[in-house]
């Protein structure tokens, strides 16, 4: 506990010191927004097409959306010299409902050159089980059981597929931090992810899209059998480590301006 | 001369533009006193609510006061604002019976049913999506308050009726001026003071509650039902119905929970005209089940075992059901006697007695 009061002190000196630094350096800082989209392989999904729209996956599974939530954090601006300017803090958004989809920090970032990235879901030091009231409650119902280690969900992806009959069947991809031992004492591996945009100018007030590819949570590396995975995901381990690694080619830059 | 002459034209109607307006406003205060203020009275929110969820929801226009309040609870159980003088709020939603009605449908005043169970009242200021009802067409909790009145099925009374039912009294016109500063009653002035009170009831001291306060602890039943309501293989209700983090117990969201082949009421479809809504129905709280029934929007089961039941084996697949109802294949979630039993003692843990008795809540 102690050294973890000490940490704590030692970090807070840190911020206190990095902020001094940037009040002595005279450069503007600009608005950030972050526009998030979704599509299927390069179609854009919107609301319409949500419990409409048949989607064909990797497997050859034939699919619907119902639901598409999900959340990200600590959105990070990289400069060349490795300078981390962190955006602390997340943003969970409905992408059918098109709620929090733009996201307006309030944090500034400086002008110049960068390598963007954020966290997908919430690392183990951000997923404290009942931390964020926003998120214990109505509409989001993000909460993880106890008995899977709490903490929050990372995205509620829900459907139906037609499965071997042509049956339409519920799937319910549920991306959490991976419970290894669930029940009263369980114990998790941290399944979140970094994911690299790639660079972007910052000279003025900007706005950048980040696009989703939803089929690419099927695809790649693991081409995902829905007959197989198709719910209880958040009490199989091994599915969300899969989840996490296809998550890695899911999100990409779009138009920045 | 014209000169002066114009220049005195433009300043006098520039004058009396300024006398108009300022008359125009005095007209909407005149019944009010001046500075008179109603008491201030914050919500108590429960600590269990303050550590774990956002704030309640309380409209700038409509701040809780004393006043406020206590004119809200005198109209909820006063039976002056049908159209018969017969029926009050409360004639539908029972303190004793969770604020609900424990008959599955509640006649109005001309004795004709309406199609739904009667919504137990609690919690409400937490609805932070601010929809009400079963399809959520009210938009606030003063919107629901107005629409009861009106209902031909319910109050079946006309607002300019009712409000003159209320001047006409020795006490009301009084109660309103302290309430909020003017005599002169009005629809929206009822349904604020109505909302205020609604927003009072609070219920938060269930057996489950004084688990998390450390008062108390959980037998081993409702600990395994606790198990079984938040385990994916087999109960799988939190993610609709929360977890300990919310003491809500709902996500005050809308699903089509598996109960119809064919609707024949279309729910917050009907509402929104959406097809993809059809069938949905707002998640209701598991907080004081031991109250309400009967259950589902239709009241259509009478017993907590006949709606464990449903999610165990009866789920019908229709169009619009919501992928969590995952196990619609099979029917349902196949639990297992026992945990179907222990399931049900989870789910009374989660009512209050308090509540239904608190004594600010019964008929004055």
């Amino acid at each position: 506990m102690k050294k973890i009061v000490l940490l704590f002190a030692i970090t807070a000196t840190l911020f206190a010191c990095k902020d001094v630094d940037e009040d002595e350096v005279v450069t503007t800082n600009y608005n950030m927004t972050f526009n998030f989209t979704q599509n299927w392989d390069g179609e854009e999904i919107t609301n319409p097409d949500y419990q409409t729209t048949v989607y064909t996956n990797a497997n050859g599974e034939e699919l619907t959306i119902s639901k598409l939530d999900y959340l990200i954090s600590n959105i990070t601006f990289t400069d060349e010299d490795g300078e981390k300017t962190v955006i602390e803090g997340y943003n969970i958004m409905n992408a059918r409902d098109g709620v929090n989809t733009q996201y307006s920090p309030s944090r500034k970032i400086p002008e110049g050159e960068y390598t963007v990235s954020f966290t997908f879901g919430f690392d183990d030091e951000d997923n404290i089980d009942g931390a964020y009231p926003e998120l214990n409650s109505n509409p989001w119902s993000w909460g993880v059981p106890e008995m899977l280690g709490g903490g929050y969900h990372f995205m509620r992806l829900e459907g139906m597929f037609a499965d071997n009959t042509g049956t339409q069947t519920p799937y319910l991809y549920h991306a959490i931090r991976a419970a290894t031992v669930i029940g009263e004492n369980p114990e998790t591996e941290d399944t979140s992810f970094e994911t690299e945009l790639g660079t972007v100018t910052i000279s003025q007030d900007t706005t950048i899209e980040i696009k989703m590819n939803v089929a690419e949570w099927f695809k790649n590396p693991n081409e995902w059998d829905l007959k197989e995975l198709n719910s209880n995901l958040m009490m199989n381990a091994e599915a969300q480590r899969m989840i996490s690694a296809n998550g890695k080619s899911v999100f990409s830059l779009g138009t920045v301006e | 001369m014209i000169f002066f002459r114009k220049t005195y034209i433009i300043f006098y109607v520039a004058f009396s533009c300024f006398l108009i307006t300022s008359c125009a406003k005095d007209g909407e205060d005149t019944p009010k006193d001046e500075g008179y203020e109603p008491t201030p009275l914050s919500l108590e929110i429960p600590p269990i609510f303050q550590e774990r969820i956002s704030p309640p929801v309380i409209p700038q226009d409509n701040p809780q006061t004393a006043e406020g309040v206590a004119l809200g609870k005198k109209l909820f159980f006063d039976p002056i604002l049908s159209g018969d003088n017969t029926l009050a709020c409360a004639g539908c939603h029972a303190p004793a019976e969770g604020f609900s009605d424990s008959r599955q449908f509640s006649p109005g005043i001309d004795g004709i049913e309406g199609n739904r169970n009667s919504m137990p009242l609690f919690n409400l200021a937490w609805n932070y999506q601010e929809n009400f009802f079963w399809d959520g067409r009210a938009s606030s909790l003063e919107n629901q308050a107005l629409q009861p009145v009106v209902d031909p099925v319910e109050m079946h009374n006309t607002w300019p009726n009712a409000v003159s039912s209320l001047q006409a009294t020795s006490d009301y016109p009084e109660l309103f001026s302290k309430a909020f500063g003017t005599s002169n009653i009005d629809s929206t002035l009822v349904s604020k003071a109505i909302a205020q009170f609604i927003r009072t009831l609070i219920s938060s001291n269930s057996r489950f509650d004084q688990y998390l306060r450390g008062e108390i602890e959980l037998t081993e039943s409702e600990r395994n039902g606790l198990q079984v309501f938040e385990d994916e293989n087999r109960g799988d209700c939190f993610h609709c119905h929360g977890d300990p983090n919310n003491p809500l117990w709902t996500d005050n969201d809308f699903h089509n929970n598996g109960l119809d082949k064919v609707f024949e009421d279309l729910g917050r479809g009907g509402v929104t005209g959406d097809p993809r809504e059809f069938g949905e129905f707002k998640t209701p709280s598991l907080r004081n089940l031991a109250y309400t029934a009967p259950y589902m929007h239709d009241g259509r089961f009478e017993t907590l075992e006949e709606v464990i039941d449903h999610y165990s084996e009866g789920l019908v697949y229709s169009e619009t059901i919501d992928p969590l109802m995952k196990t619609v294949g099979e029917g349902g979630v196949q639990l297992t006697e026992k945990d179907k039993q222990d399931l049900k003692a989870f789910l009374l843990s989660l009512s209050d007695e308090s509540f239904i008795n608190d004594p600010d809540f019964q008929k004055p």
